[in-house]
């Protein structure tokens, strides 16, 4: 029987398996960052070990650095504390650090891409769950928890079952003004928040393979927000143009041997998932959520739907989720009033997402009462988007540039919502306090993020790009 | 490195009668500063707990502001832990005094990182959960590791549950992973040699 592309990679890299128990995995690359990592470190010291691998390591700070001033030091005690024990356990371990100052710094998931350390075929794993965001490379990549961080710290590898195989097909071409981020939210909304616990979910079919690596990206990002371990595509010729002539990508005889093994990394006709979806492209519109986790959306155009409509069993969640948001069920979500917009995470922070957004708003000016703030994603990033002017686009629509981080995808920084205000974000999460205690989320494309910032209030965007042509 | 040993737990519990408990619910990412596995329990649930993050205003409805409700079995609605991969979840349910988590689903690294720090995550059938939720405050439950049971113990009705025998083995005997993989370090180095890294 054929096998899946999870599976060619899965099999590849295991290097023994427990009788009813998990297999151990080798790790090619560990990523790590400052919040997840100190116990980690602690934790092998305390043990009298060495780091196994350190050349398979590369660091980062991006949770809890600041977004103004990162000349200046940390302000924050603790983040400061955190950002300095990144570079203290980094300088004794021999481990490459892309800290703050550097001109690789950014989020870790953007970074390990935009170098090339992110490459097809390998393991991946980092203490943070958007990890999935390099399946799109087709990797095997998902986050851990420190305990986790310390085993491959101390072995290169972990311990893990298999998990299940879903592949989810889209199909078609997308509507205007509908982006990657607007399919993966669909998706969640159709399967739920727990809907791929416990599976590597695969994404093939025509709408996929049309996607840029950087919206492919966005894609696996939200693999978790399913719940699934992780996320991948087949590399094609697309990812390969991507990796080509990236910092550290192969060069030379290593490229053309990495090609021959990454040209075989696709599922194969009579391979076996336990689970496949597939979805209509056309049916996909500009997607925003009403509720407090991720499977909680709609259609721009859509209605929040009625507690009556909800299973009984779910209802009592449903209802605490419509209170904290303060948003009425039945109701339209279009015109809800927007007070901040965050364009930025591992999710939408890469330059194509400044691109699109600068395409939009040049000429356009932001309402008066909502404050937005566009973090992107990398020093990279910063420094490409100044170079195509993309920064003065923003300054004349009123729309700050901030320098990169985490940011107010999950407020560990100063970045934070106040309480009961509404904020559009391109990010990944809607949780109850995820942008600061009691912040409203709505989750939506880096383009309906866009138009909100320029109307003040959740509007479909496809309208606005219409009367735009 | 040996752990906390599980084998036996008898409690009273906490119901926590709410679906998708995220971590950021768990441990909102403020209190995510530390760099050490300790003190995490006082920011458990925090933004439930407290009327604007005010430590002296504890919500009364609120189960763990209720004396009523304690024990070492914390119980919860389907999706436990989903969200981020943050262990830190996990050191703050250990931290404020709770050995096993009983849900009838849990998200995948949530649960890992439960296995890895010695609190058992328990999955029953929503059948049985809400049987769990309907007993009274002094009611116990009792979950044996050996047996793969939890029963309660009014009643006396019973489930088993799933764990693979490592892990078992790990949590009985309070062995965890690392020392595991530090043992097949020659296999590891052989594998590394086969495909040449």
């Amino acid at each position: 029987m054929g096998k899946t592309l999870f599976e060619k990679i899965w099999d590849k890299h295991i290097v023994k398996t427990i009788d009813d128990g998990p297999s151990v995995l080798y790790i090619d690359k560990h990523l790590i960052h400052e919040v997840t990592s100190p116990q980690a470190f602690a934790g092998i010291e305390k043990r009298g070990l060495q780091i196994f691998r350190p050349q398979q390591v590369v660091a980062t700070a991006d949770h809890n650095v600041p977004t103004l001033d990162q000349h200046l030091p940390i302000k924050e005690q603790l983040s400061r504390l955190q950002v300095d024990t990144l570079i203290k356990n980094c300088a004794n371990h021999n481990i490459e650090l892309y800290g703050l100052g550097h001109p690789y710094q950014g989020i870790v998931h953007v970074i390990g891409p935009e170098l090339g350390i992110t490459q097809p075929g390998m393991t991946i794993v980092c203490g943070d769950s958007h990890t999935s965001t390099h399946g799109a490379f087709g990797s095997i990549a998902f986050g851990i928890g420190t305990s986790e961080v310390e085993m491959v710290f101390a072995t290169q590898c972990l311990l893990q079952t298999k998990p299940k195989q879903m592949r989810i097909n889209v199909e078609g071409e997308l509507r205007d003004g509908v982006l990657s981020k607007d399919i993966v939210l669909y998706i969640v909304s159709k399967i739920s928040a727990s809907g791929a616990t416990g599976y590597a979910v695969e994404y093939a079919g025509s709408t996929i393979r049309n996607l840029s690596m950087e919206a492919r990206m966005t894609v696996c990002n939200m693999s978790i927000e399913m719940g699934a371990r992780c996320g991948l595509i087949a590399p094609d010729e697309t990812t390969f143009q991507y990796v080509h002539g990236r910092t550290f990508a192969p060069e030379g005889v290593d490229w053309i041997k990495s090609l021959q093994y990454w040209e075989t990394l696709f599922s194969d006709d009579d391979a076996k998932f336990d689970a496949e979806i597939t979805i209509n492209a056309a049916d996909i519109e500009p997607m925003i959520t009403y509720g407090t986790n991720p499977g909680m959306g709609i259609g721009v155009n859509g209605l929040v739907p009625l507690g009556q409509s909800i299973d009984e069993k779910d209802r009592p969640s449903f209802v605490k989720a419509m209170e904290y948001m303060g948003i009425a069920p039945g109701t339209a979500i279009k015109g809800q009033k927007v007070d901040y917009v965050f364009i930025g995470s591992c999710t939408n922070s890469r330059i194509e997402d400044l691109r699109l957004v600068a395409d939009f708003v040049k000429g356009k000016r932001k309402a008066d009462d909502v404050e937005v703030w566009i973090v992107p994603g990398s020093k990279q990033v910063e420094q490409q988007a100044i170079e195509e002017g993309i920064d003065k686009v923003f300054e004349e629509a009123g729309f700050q540039l901030r320098q990169p981080g985490c940011s107010a995808c999950l407020g560990m920084n100063e970045d934070k919502i106040p309480a009961g205000k509404y904020c559009i974000s391109t990010s990944n999460r809607n949780f109850e306090g995820r942008q600061g205690a009691g912040a409203r989320t709505l989750l939506a494309s880096p383009l309906t993020a866009a138009a909100a910032a320029i109307t003040g209030r959740v509007t479909d965007v496809s309208e606005m790009l219409a009367v735009h042509n | 490195m040996s752990k906390n040993k599980i084998n036996i737990i008898h409690s009273t519990f906490v119901p926590l009668n709410i679906e998708n408990v995220d971590t950021d619910q768990i441990i909102p990412a403020r209190f995510l500063k530390g760099t050490t596995r300790d003190g995490f329990g006082k920011n458990l649930f925090r933004d439930w707990r407290y009327e604007n993050d005010d430590e002296t205003k504890p919500k009364p409805d609120f189960v763990l502001n209720q004396s009523k409700y304690k024990g070492q079995i914390l119980v919860a609605g389907k999706n436990f832990g989903c969200g981020s991969s943050r262990e830190h979840a996990a050191w703050a349910i250990l931290d404020a005094g709770f050995t096993a988590v009983v849900s009838s689903f849990f998200a995948d690294i949530f649960k890992n990182n439960a296995l890895n720090n010695g609190v058992l995550p328990i999955t029953v059938s929503e059948n049985f959960l809400d049987k769990i939720f309907a007993e009274g405050t002094e009611s116990t439950i009792t979950i044996s590791l050996p047996e793969q049971t939890i029963t309660i113990d009014s009643t006396g009705e019973q489930q088993r549950f799933d764990i693979n025998s490592y892990k078992k083995e790990c949590l009985l005997n309070g062995y965890d992973d690392i020392d595991y993989l530090l043992n097949i370090k020659p296999e590891i180095e052989a594998y590394e040699e086969s495909v040449k890294y």
